[in-house]
């Protein structure tokens, strides 16, 4: 089975490292995982094409999940791809307001590893 | 939305007691999601908060304030390499200041009063230990201690009022 192309959206470095671990912790088969710092940072690479997943944090300067999302509607590469917002903070308005926009589901933080995989999983068509 | 105009924006919330216990489960929970380590609860701790890292995050809007972690640096030398893999000491800092904001993050998440009402700052973290901390208004502070491994973990809330 092909690894899956992820890219892992997140002004923390660290935060990028903890979504990729958790991902590879989950059992994902993850061959290559890009990462950018903010939204616009995201849509460069979502251009280059060939992703499989794209994990985005709702929270980050210069461009921010809610307005990578929308921008994303225009990108002809972003067909097909789930995209799952991240979000440290408790507020149900931005979590509907990224779901309206086109994202496919959210992890709120704190998470394990099994709920990443339990949250991702279904949107590969793979099975948890 | 600066954390100015967040304050300005929505009434406060009034200082609640039960807010330690909150506290205390959101913190208990982030380290056991994120680093899968065990933090136990000590009551009554003795002495002020120390340690050589200390993150910080500010709160603004329904509640204005600061989320604060300090621990020693071995300690959070620990968190960083659980969380991450391997064992970077350039990493500790940032793993201290995402710890730190996911603890405030999931503490507001609890109070439902604040969940949709204030925002976070970026964490700050402070290296060393010969510092202190004043505020300019009267506050309100949740101070908690947790052990882990034979060391103290120090949790504070503090609440502008």
């Amino acid at each position: 089975m092909k690894k899956l192309k992820v890219l892992i959206v997140d002004d923390s470095s660290v935060m990028r490292k903890i979504v990729e671990r958790a991902l590879r912790q989950g059992g994902l088969d993850l061959g290559e995982v890009l990462e950018a710092a903010n939204g616009a940072e995201a849509l460069v690479e979502v251009q280059k094409g060939s992703l499989d997943l794209i994990l985005s944090d709702i929270n980050m300067p210069v461009m921010d999940g809610l307005e990578f999302l929308k921008n994303l509607a225009g990108v002809e590469q972003a067909k097909g791809v789930p995209v799952v917002m991240i979000t440290t903070e408790g507020s149900e308005a931005r979590v509907v307001e990224a779901l309206s926009n086109g994202a496919k589901g959210y992890l709120r933080k704190p998470f394990t590893p099994e709920q990443v995989k339990e949250r991702v999983a279904p949107l590969l068509g793979v099975s948890v | 939305m600066s954390l100015q105009s967040s304050r300005a924006m929505h009434a406060p919330v009034p200082f609640d007691p039960q807010w330690k216990h909150v506290l205390e489960a959101a913190v208990v929970e982030v380290f056991q999601m994120m680093v899968g380590a065990q933090l136990a609860p000590r009551e009554n701790p003795e002495g002020q908060p120390s340690g050589q890292q200390t993150a910080m995050v500010g709160m603004a809007g329904a509640l204005t304030g600061m989320t604060t972690i300090r621990c020693t640096t071995p300690t959070a030398g620990k968190f960083a390499a659980l969380m991450l893999g391997g064992d970077d000491p350039s990493m500790i800092g940032d793993a201290m200041g995402e710890l730190c904001n996911m603890v405030a993050g999931n503490f507001k998440s609890k109070v439902a009063s604040l969940a949709d009402q204030c925002v976070l700052s970026v964490p700050t973290v402070i290296s060393g230990d010969d510092y202190a901390m004043h505020n300019s208004e009267p506050t309100e502070a949740v101070s908690l201690a947790f052990e882990y491994e034979g060391g103290l973990v120090w949790v504070v809330l503090t609440i502008h009022q």
